[in-house]
């Protein structure tokens, strides 16, 4: 938790000074106020005592009560404030730190994790120190303070307060002793209830076709079952919360009280105002006390929630940037080849090598194409040209340059990478063609009809403007993917990365669509994934993976005769006729 | 406050569309369970008098004390003693009730909301199936989960809080105005001086929260979109406009988190201030008429813990209310999802076919549909399946395959027209009925949490090992099988070291259990590794002898020998034949497959 504090300006530092001041002003002001009834008190039970005394104290108190509010709202705005800057700052790191990690580390904490830390976890540290950095700089005087007020008046009614507070967190510790471990089952239930539910939903055809309504519905009404148990008896335990802190608080007023009476009546004449008075101001003295206490119990019950973020939070942070910026942004000799040299890549921890000794090289205007079963390593070899993974041994050139050595705006502007799940960006269809360049109409028209979007955009109510959110559904899966090429194509590079974006496409589409990219980037060089055999068939150079290990390169004909892989793959999809065997 | 809340929503309660009308509805939907949330109320009742009896006790308490204080006065012990074990019931009494209530709400609350979320479940299962093709499972998911649990927690709670708390603060004005009406005036004054001030505060805090939840919200949906394009954002070097976004949406957060966060704040030092506003001016007013002996001391010392417990409930109460207004909204959509429309009641269809004496004829009969009523897409389709025949559909992406499976299993009814199974209209039989004739097995593997016998099994009982053992011997699963640890029992979970081959293999082994006469059947496309991808295809076929199939084809060789070949586009089936007859024709299909092998 308090690493995350790291992340305070110097400015910060000063507030939190500030509004730790304040916070003093108001607890020293609010514990003065007792002090003034008690005079008052005094004033009221002696006889001819002046009104215009009872009038000074009365205006001292209001003074007390206002001033003390007035720090009050100033430590709220101080404590606002830097609630408010540390989650942005520390937001705007975590944001700009993921957007250098690698995507190993990225598919370690997974995409969907690390919103959640960039979103839900700051927000959870900003209401912790909001709330409970206030709190836990306020009780903690609060009790220090009226307890040293109160220490020395009488040790009858500091026994009481203090067995008071003794019960008062027993109980709370003891209940909560019962309760947390088992909201950790709530929780668990709660993703089992969740689970069978979304297994209903998303086999809902096969669930219908099994006629197995009943057999769903019997699992949930058991988890379910489970569920309302535990809350219930969560709920009870609870309930005894509430109730006992109102006997405690109830409680100690009596026992002063009542222990008053016997004090008072032991005492001499002239001794019993003042223990009188004594008596009052105590018990409004213990009631603050009691309230500490509970306040920190509170806000240390929230801490772990609170704890559990940082640590979310921190973890990212700490996380090594493996890839770092290059320096060469130069013009090159070569233009368009990609060259493995001797390429072999696992990630740090692992054992296995995902890839093993690959070498080739695609010239200028080349069509190279990989093909594999899943696993074989095909994305992760394509993924070494844009520097998503660094290879582990060797070296991969671009235009005869290392890529490591390349700024990485200058290697990136020269390739065209479509992923194999289309990105689409909020925002319009120009806009989303446009990426990363400048918007050029031309340009983008052109882009678009190479890529086979131009007669579907073109039925959009707004065509090119017309606006596309990210998970949208106004447009399909393939026209999406076909929007994610127009975008490589706009680029105009020299190279462009296909990892599998085809499959998303009907056969027609992928067929018309690399037609059209031939005719139109006739001397770009092209690195596909593919899984399909015909969308590959024709290229100049056809790389088969298998195990991460290179087991066949060449034309379509020669593996055909000479690659054991290859012609299974290739037999899996099309029959012998049709491969001409 | 302790149990932690599910985060998520945020502060801001969400608006309810009709607020009267869904609270209304919920009490009539809590059934007997209304009596038991009669009796809570009552118990709060009770405790809130306890409450508002025991600060007068307090004043006698302090008076019997005060009688000492006068020269020569004595206290009485024994009164002291009496006033004393009075409050002590008192306040255990009230603690009694209080907890008692709680309870009941907790067997409440819960109650109601397990029979919620089993209507749910069970809805889900009645409603047709375009519902899910128009409804995210997230949505449906948050509906049975965090919305019930909204409505639960907020409705029960908010509901003895506001009653009690409105018993208590009309109870303790009641019992100021009795006990002194000029001090009671000046608590009340006091009290409504300092409430004025925060509905202002309050009022202008709220557009802030909206504030708030708006730019969070954007900035979230910029985070998520960057976040999943990563790579996207990096090729084309996309980093520095998205900085430049996100720091301009981070900016406009931090304004509306810092304003809404103090005026927010600002609710607890105005209660204190309200607090010691009320309490100094009892003192004085207090101390003035104490010295002219209108009162006695103790009726000072009540009346502050009367100002405590008269400024208390109105801020709870208000609390309660927008907890109410959230559990409003989140019932709404709860009861959306329950008052669904479902499929149309087929008790009273009797027709049954014999399994065993089934033969196998499919004929479609001209049949029109479409998903909406005034859209249709299939225009008078007719084709006859003979018993045993491969009936293969192919089609783009998109172009509705999966129509014709809906239509056949009866997911949906068909506008016009007619579908006969051996001579007999699908629409006089049960959809269980039919269901039970075919045997699917769909392209998303669907694999549930439970033993792998379980998942063969699927809802079929009275099946031995040796069975289940000879049919993954058929699909090709024993070796698998072996390797599991516990065999059968394993448990499998949706994301386990189980690859995709292998869960096509599993739900294969469960359509032969199932042993069905016809079949449906979704080809794998090649996401599997090439090995198991022939063990796969290998299996299919083996499920598909002797059985009348109806395939979405992937696979050429499937396609080539099939008997009839339904070719779709855009929803429609444009043409039907078999290969040669369809290549001879020289239309889209034979367009589509020979788009194969051009460059």
């Amino acid at each position: 938790m308090f690493r995350i504090l790291r992340n305070f300006r110097k400015i910060d530092f000063l507030l939190l000074f500030g509004g730790f001041l304040l916070i003093a002003a108001q607890v020293g002001l609010e514990l003065k106020m007792p002090d003034y009834m008690s005079e008052i008190t005094k004033l009221v039970t002696t006889e001819d005592s002046a009104m215009g005394d009872i009038y000074k104290n009365g205006g001292m108190m209001l003074l007390c009560a206002f001033v003390s509010f007035i720090a009050n709202i100033g430590a709220g705005y101080i404590f606002a404030t830097i609630s408010a800057s540390l989650s942005m700052n520390t937001r705007k790191k975590l944001f700009d730190k993921i957007e250098r990690l690698d995507m190993e580390s990225i598919k370690q904490f997974s995409t969907s994790s690390l919103i959640t830390r960039t979103t839900n976890d700051i927000t959870q540290i900003q209401m912790f120190v909001a709330m409970g950095a206030q709190m836990l700089i306020r009780a903690p005087m609060f009790a220090i303070w009226a307890i040293s007020k109160m220490a020395g008046k009488s040790w009858q009614w500091s026994t009481i307060t203090a067995i008071a507070v003794v019960i008062l967190l027993a109980t709370i510790i003891s209940i909560m002793a019962v309760v947390i471990p088992r909201f950790k089952l709530i929780q668990k239930l709660t993703d089992r209830i969740n689970g069978i539910s979304r297994e209903n939903l998303k086999g809902i055809r096969v669930v219908r076709a099994f006629n197995a309504e009943k057999y769903q519905e019997k699992k949930f009404a058991k988890a379910n079952g489970e569920l309302t148990d535990m809350q219930i008896f969560n709920g009870r335990m609870m309930s005894i919360m509430s109730p006992t802190m109102y006997l405690i608080m109830n409680g100690i007023t009596l026992a002063i009280y009542i222990s008053g009476a016997y004090i008072i009546a032991n005492a001499a004449g002239l001794e019993r105002l003042t223990l009188f008075s004594d008596m009052i101001v105590f018990s409004t003295y213990a009631m603050h006390v009691i309230m500490s206490f509970l306040f920190v119990a509170i806000t240390l019950m929230i801490l772990p929630r609170a704890q559990v973020s940082a640590n979310r939070i921190n973890e990212v942070l700490a996380t090594k940037i493996n890839i770092r910026d290059g320096e060469f942004d130069d013009k090159t000799a070569e233009r368009g080849t990609v060259e493995f040299r001797n390429v072999s890549f696992k990630y740090p921890d692992a054992e296995e090598y995902l890839l093993r000794d690959i070498s080739f090289k695609a010239n200028p205007g080349e069509t190279v194409a990989f093909i594999g079963s899943t696993g074989s390593g095909k994305s992760t070899l394509i993924n070494l040209v844009p520097r998503f993974y660094d290879a582990t041994d060797g070296e991969v050139y671009v235009d005869g340059v290392n890529v490591r050595d390349y700024k990485m705006s200058a290697l990136y502007n020269r390739l065209g990478y479509v992923s194999q799940k289309a990105v689409i960006f909020n925002g319009s269809v120009a806009d989303n063609i446009a990426y990363g360049g400048k918007k050029d109409d031309k340009k983008i028209k052109d882009a678009a009809k190479t890529a086979q979007a131009k007669s579907f955009i073109e039925k959009l109510p707004k065509k090119y403007q017309e606006h596309i959110a990210a998970g949208g559904t106004n447009i399909s899966g393939g026209q999406k993917q076909r929007l994610a090429i127009a975008r490589a194509i706009a680029r105009d590079p020299e190279i462009y990365i296909f990892d599998d974006s085809f499959s998303a496409l009907d056969y027609k589409t992928d067929a018309a669509l690399r037609k059209a990219l031939k005719e139109k980037t006739g001397d770009a060089t092209c690195l596909i994934v593919a899984q399909r055999i015909g969308t590959i068939m024709h290229a100049d150079k056809i790389i088969v993976l298998d195990e991460g290990r290179c087991v066949g390169m060449g034309t379509h004909k020669e593996l055909l005769k000479s690659c054991k892989v290859y012609k299974q793959i290739a037999l899996s999809q099309l029959s012998p006729e049709e491969l001409n065997v | 406050m302790f149990n932690g809340g599910k985060g998520g929503r945020g502060n801001a309660p969400e608006k309810s569309k009709n607020f009267g009308a869904a609270i209304k509805r919920l009490f009539g939907e809590l059934g007997h369970l209304r009596i038991l949330v009669i009796i809570s109320v009552v118990f709060a009742i009770a405790g809130a008098i306890c409450t508002i009896v025991a600060p007068n006790r307090i004043a006698d308490l302090t008076d019997e004390i005060t009688m000492g204080l006068v020269p020569g006065g004595n206290i009485n012990m024994d009164a002291i003693w009496a006033i004393g074990t009075f409050m002590i019931i008192l306040y255990v009494v009230a603690g009694l009730l209080s907890f008692s209530g709680g309870v009941l709400m907790t067997q409440v609350s819960n109650i109601f909301a397990r029979n919620l979320r089993k209507r749910i479940s069970e809805k889900i299962n009645r409603l047709p199936l375009n519902y899910f093709d128009r409804h995210q499972t997230g949505d449906i998911l948050s509906r049975i989960t965090n919305d019930v649990d909204t409505v639960a927690m907020s409705l029960s709670n908010s509901l003895s809080t506001i009653v009690s708390e409105t018993v208590l603060m009309f109870g303790v004005l009641i019992m100021m105005f009795i006990t002194n009406w000029q001090l009671a005036l000046v608590a009340v004054v006091a009290s409504v001086l300092g409430f004025v001030g925060m509905g202002v505060i309050l009022g202008k805090s709220q557009k802030y929260f909206s504030m708030r939840q708006t730019e969070l919200g954007k900035l979230n949906a910029h985070i998520e979109e960057i976040y999943s394009g990563l790579n996207v954002v990096r090729a084309y070097n996309g980093k520095a406009s998205s900085d430049e976004k996100f720091d301009k949406l981070n900016r406009r957060v931090y304004i509306a988190n810092q304003r809404s966060q103090f005026l927010g704040g600002l609710m607890h030092p105005i209660m204190a201030f309200i607090g010691n506003f009320g309490y100094v001016a009892v003192c004085v007013m207090g101390a003035i008429l104490a010295t002219q002996n209108v009162i006695s001391f103790g009726v000072i010392v009540a009346f502050i813990t009367y100002v405590r417990l008269f400024t208390s409930p109105l801020s709870r109460i208000a609390q309660s209310m927008s907890n109410l207004q959230s559990a409003a909204a989140a019932s709404e959509r709860v009861f959306e999802f329950v008052d669904e429309k479902e499929m149309t009641d087929e008790s009273e269809k009797a027709t049954k076919i014999n399994k065993d004496k089934i033969r196998g004829n499919i004929e479609f009969d001209n049949v029109r549909f479409g998903y909406d009523k005034d859209k249709t897409i299939i225009k008078g389709f007719s084709a006859k399946a003979k018993a045993g025949q491969k009936i293969a559909i192919v089609g783009p992406t998109g172009a509705g395959k999966t129509t014709i499976v809906n239509l056949l299993m009866k997911f949906y009814d068909i506008n016009s027209g007619k579908i006969l199974i051996d001579g007999i209209p699908t629409s006089e039989m049960k959809r269980e009925e039919i269901h039970s004739l075919f045997t699917m097995v769909l392209q998303d593997t669907w694999l549930f949490a439970g033993t792998l016998r379980d998942n063969i099994l699927y809802n079929r009982t009275k099946v031995s090992d040796e069975k289940i053992m000879e049919i993954c011997d058929t699909v090709g699963l024993t070796h698998f099988v072996k390797t599991l640890p516990h065999g059968l029992d394993t448990e499998i979970a949706e994301n386990d070291a189980i690859s995709a081959g292998q869960k096509q293999l599993i739900t294969i082994a469960r359509g032969m259990v199932e042993d069905a006469p016809f079949l449906i059947l979704d080809e794998a496309t090649s996401n599997v590794d090439t090995r198991t991808e022939e063990l796969v295809q290998k299996a299919m076929d083996k499920l598909a002898e002797g059985r009348t199939s109806f395939i979405i084809a992937h696979r050429l060789s499937t396609i080539k020998n099939a008997d009839l070949i339904l070719v779709m586009n855009e929803g429609n089936i444009i043409e039907s034949g078999n290969h040669k007859q369809l290549i001879a024709k020289n239309g889209f299909y034979a367009e589509l497959y020979n788009s194969q092998f051009i460059l």
